[in-house]
Order: structure tokens, then sequence, then C-alpha cells
């Protein structure tokens, strides 16, 4: 027989329904009200026509949007290089932490130094340090400043990144490793099929919310010379004696940082239902 | 009468100061089953996790096979492999299928070619009624379901002996019993198995022998029928007494 709701039950229902519209038409009317209400305050403001022309421009923004156009493409290429690189200095420096064998006591240390130090460090004075520092040494073989930009920006990210592996290793139960090494793989093989893969996919949110970081951060090579979106802007300003051109990088490295703040939503959601579910 | 398959003489272990194991010594011949006994806390999983290695002996030998594995000159990998062990819970791999999870050890320790590795392990599952079940991650089958797995694994070695450790404790008393009932199966195609158990109705069906560990020490050892029917130590008596009461005998 075919279940019909009681008219209690339907009663109930349609108040929700009412209660649910009522708020919906509240919140986007006040969500309307105070965007209009923002927008008025700034286009009305004594200085807006000022500010709209030297950062609103469209004669400038499409006068510099190419050259910021190429330059973002450099940022996207060390910006791949970047995210394998510190993911993989992240993964090894975590392993490193978690060695528990006397012999391994010095890489330890080492590991254990290498994170507290990068993770304090601020971003530019590491930059510095890698793109003016080391060329000063004038040593044969010295790489170009991006490849020393990029290394300063893996490094410090590495070490953010290590932090969160760790987490990840130290939160996988002590008898995954246990039966493991019962069924008789080596160390090594007991982390690489069995703790990192759990390990990775219970961090996988704060390890992609490092990597939108980066993404912002890596825009930081600038300061170091190579001409990358923002220094390409940069160099436009100066020309045209307007800062349309770094609303323009601005809105590209947002646009870019799009697709990867959405998985990283994606996945955190998935994350926080599997673990209702559990 | 031949040399037993595994040895423990005189082994200690102790955790910062504190002794679980006295000098103990147990032996088990092949195809025998030994179940060990005794209150919470007593040193049987010390006892099994330090027959597989997972913990080293602070003094005294093991011989498996008359290989002494306590020596430090052996590799606790290789002795491993020939030692299936099984745990109360968390055995299986969560983010491996079935099939996975039975395969891992033989295709990355053994070197058997994946083809033949889910052939024998799907053969096994098949014979413990979860021949279907393959393809399933974990937390998609019972409590019961999972720990059979999870000894499904540690055969598909083709281990020496079987270590089982409190493998149903952690189980709704509905699904216990199919694991015991697997666990009956093994003894009669002759595997060597060191149960820990609280079972006691259990223990007196499948042990061809029971020791009764008190405070890291075998205070008893013998028959079933023996230690469960006449104990001759009083603390036999009072720890089978509280079972009783308790309902689980
Ligand atoms: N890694 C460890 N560190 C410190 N103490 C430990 C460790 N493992 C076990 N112990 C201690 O050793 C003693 C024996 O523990 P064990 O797990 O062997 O007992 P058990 O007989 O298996 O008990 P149960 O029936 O509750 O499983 C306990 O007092 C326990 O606290
Ligand atoms: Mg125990």
């Amino acid at each position: 027989m075919d279940y019909q709701p009681s008219p209690l039950q339907r009663d109930r229902l349609a108040y929700r329904r009412r209660q649910t519209m009522l708020s919906v038409v509240v919140a986007a009317a006040s969500t309307l009200g105070l965007g209009v209400l923002l927008l008025v305050a700034v286009t009305h403001a004594p200085g807006w026509p000022r500010v709209r022309f030297s950062f609103l421009d469209p004669t400038s923004a499409r006068d510099a949007f190419p050259d910021v156009l190429r330059g973002l493409w450099l940022n996207v290429r060390l910006l791949v290089f970047c995210a394998l690189g510190s993911l993989a200095v992240g993964l090894g420096i975590a392993t490193l932490r978690t060695l528990r064998p006397a012999i391994f006591f010095p890489l330890r240390v080492l590991a254990n130094s290498y994170t507290y130090v990068f993770r304090g460090a601020p971003l530019i004075i590491v930059l510095y340090l890698f793109t003016f520092g080391v060329p000063g040494l004038r040593l044969t073989g010295t790489p170009p400043v991006l490849v020393l930009g990029g290394a300063a920006l893996v490094v410090t990210y590495g070490a953010y990144l290590a932090e969160v592996f760790r987490a990840g290793i130290e939160s996988v139960h002590p008898s995954q490793r246990a039966a493991a090494r019962s069924l008789g793989l080596t160390y090594r093989q007991a982390m690489r099929h069995v703790v990192l893969p759990q390990a990775v996919r219970r961090v996988a949110p704060p390890m992609l919310n490092d990597l939108v970081a980066l993404q912002k951060d890596v825009g930081l090579i600038s300061l170091a010379g190579p001409i990358d979106a923002i220094r390409a802007a940069q160099i436009k300003e100066a020309e045209l004696a307007n800062y349309t051109p770094f609303v323009v990088a601005g809105v590209l490295f947002v646009l870019l940082a799009i697709p990867l703040v959405a998985v990283t939503d994606w996945v955190t959601l998935r994350a926080a239902r599997r673990q209702g579910a559990a | 009468m031949s040399d037993p398959l595994l040895s423990c003489v005189d082994v200690r272990k102790q955790f910062h100061g504190m002794v679980v194991l006295h000098e103990l010594s147990l032996e088990v011949a092949e195809h025998e089953v030994v179940v060990l006994i005794g209150a919470s806390g007593s040193g049987k999983s010390t006892l099994l996790r330090c027959i597989n290695l997972l913990e080293t002996v602070d003094d005294g030998t093991i011989h498996l096979d008359g290989e002494h594995i306590t020596d430090p000159r052996v590799n606790p990998d290789r002795v491993r492999q020939r030692i299936g062990i099984v745990f109360q819970a968390f055995n299986l791999f969560p983010h491996m299928t079935v099939l996975e999870n039975v395969t891992l050890a033989p295709r990355r320790v053994h070197r058997v070619p994946a083809r033949e590795a889910t052939q024998r392990a799907q053969a096994l599952l098949a014979r413990v009624g979860l021949g279907d079940r393959g393809g399933d991650y974990p937390d998609r089958l019972s409590g019961g379901q999972q720990q059979r797995v999870a000894i499904v694994r540690a055969l598909v070695n083709s281990p020496r002996l079987l270590l089982l450790d409190e493998v149903t404790s952690a189980l709704d008393p509905e699904l216990v019993g199919e694991v015991l009932a697997m666990i009956r199966d093994l003894k009669a195609e002759g595997m060597t198995m060191l149960i820990a158990t609280h079972e006691m109705g259990f223990a007196r069906q499948v042990a061809d022998r029971v020791c009764f560990l008190d405070q890291g020490r075998i205070l008893e050892a013998g028959p079933p029928e023996q230690v469960f029917g006449a104990p001759r130590e009083p603390r036999t008596r009072q720890f089978l007494q509280r079972i009783t009461e308790a309902g689980r005998l």
C-alpha cells in the first residue's frame, strides 16, 4: 500500500518550507541592500574619480594585459615545479622524523631543525638569502635566479608540508603498522603501501590549503627580478603611471586560484562527509 | 618425538622496568593448538608479539623450526613471513579492497605474479564464504567478516604458525561464531596455532593444551579437561571462578 503522510506531517512539512522560503528571502534582501550601500559609499567618495582612473582604467588594462599574461605563464610553471618539489620534500622530511631506530638519530635531528627553522623564517628573507646571497658567493655553476627563488619556495613550503604529513602519519593507528610488518613487509614497504596512503588521504584538505598559499607566494619571485605577472605589472605601472596593471595581475591570480580552491573545498567536504559516516 | 615447531625458553620482557614476561618457557609442536588464557594484563598479547618479533625480548630465546629467531643477526622480515598473526582489531588496511589486502604480502614480499596471487586469494576467500566480497572495502564488511578476511590474509603466505590474539573480543556476540568456526576448520586441516582468548568454551573445544598465564608466568598448563575440570593452582581456580560468574564459560 502507498504511504501517505498524515495531515499532521503535511502541516509540518508545509510549515518548514514556509520558514525556509522566508529566511532565504530575508538573507537575499539584506545582502543586496548591503551591497548597494557599499557601492554607493565607494562611488560617492570624494576621491572616487581619481581612484577609478588610476586603478580601473580600461585603456591601461588593455595595454598591460598581454605582458601580464605572459608573466603569469612563468608563475604557472614555477607553481607546478614548486608544488611537486615541496610535496616531495615534505613527504621525505615527515618520514625521516618518524624513524625510530637509533642510527637515524642524526637524520632526525637534522629534519627537526629544518622544519623548525623554515617554518619560522619569513619567506621574503629566505628568498633574498637564496637569490642574492647564493650568487654573491660567485661559485661556478650557480643556477639562475629563477631556480634559486624556486628553491627558496620549495624549502619553505616543504617545511610546512612536512608538518602536515607528519600529523597524517601519526594519525594512522599503530596497529596498522604492526599488521603490515607482521605480513613480512619491510619498514619501507609498510610506509609506502600502508601508512603513507592513509596519511596523505587524511591530510588532503590542509595539504591543498598550503598549495593554495604557495600559489600566491609564487608571485614573490618578482622581488628577485624574474619577470612574472607581478613584475610585468610593475613595469607597466611605471610606464603608464597607472596602477591598473596591478589590478589586472590580481584578477588573473584569483582566476588561477579558483580551480585549486574549488578542488580543496570539494576534498574537504568529502573528507567531512566520510568522517560523519564513519 | 620430533622437535617442537616453536620453543620459547626463559623469555623475559619488561616495559619501563615493569616485568611483563617472567622467564617464560613454552613449546608448541607441529599441528598442535595451544590456547593462552589469563586475566587482562597477564602478558598474552606481549608473548605473541615477542614471537612475531614485533617486540624485542629482553632475555631468553625463541626458536622457530629449529632456527634461533631472537638472534639479532636474523632478519625479522624473513621470520615474519613464516608466522601469521591476527589482532583484536584494526587488522585490515582501510584504503585497500579485500582482495588487495589479501594479496599485498604475496605480491610485495613473495613476488608472486598479480594474477596468481589474486587466484589464490580468491580461492581462500571463497572457502570461507567471502568469494563475492573481494572488491569491497573493509568498512563495507561486518566485524566478523573483517576478522575472517584478516585470518585469510595471514594464511595466504602459508605460514608455519598462526598467532591469534583475541580475534573475537571486539565482535558482537552473534558474529563470534563464524570466526570460531573458521578457526576450528583450520585446526582440522592441521594448522599449528597459538591462540590468546577469553572465550573459554571455545578454548575447551579447540585446544590440545591450555596454558594459564598469571603475571607473566605460565602457572598451569595441560589438556583442557584438566585445566578447566580440575585446576591444580588456586589462582587458576579463582580466575575460572570469576569467568564463570561473568557467564562466559
Ligand atoms: N608497549 C607497551 N608499553 C608499556 N607497557 C606495555 C606495553 N605493552 C603492554 N604493556 C603492559 O604489559 C602488560 C601485559 O600486557 P598484555 O597486552 O600482554 O596483556 P594481555 O594478557 O594481552 O591482556 P588482555 O587480555 O587485556 O589483552 C600490561 O600491564 C600492559 O600495560
Ligand atoms: Mg591482549
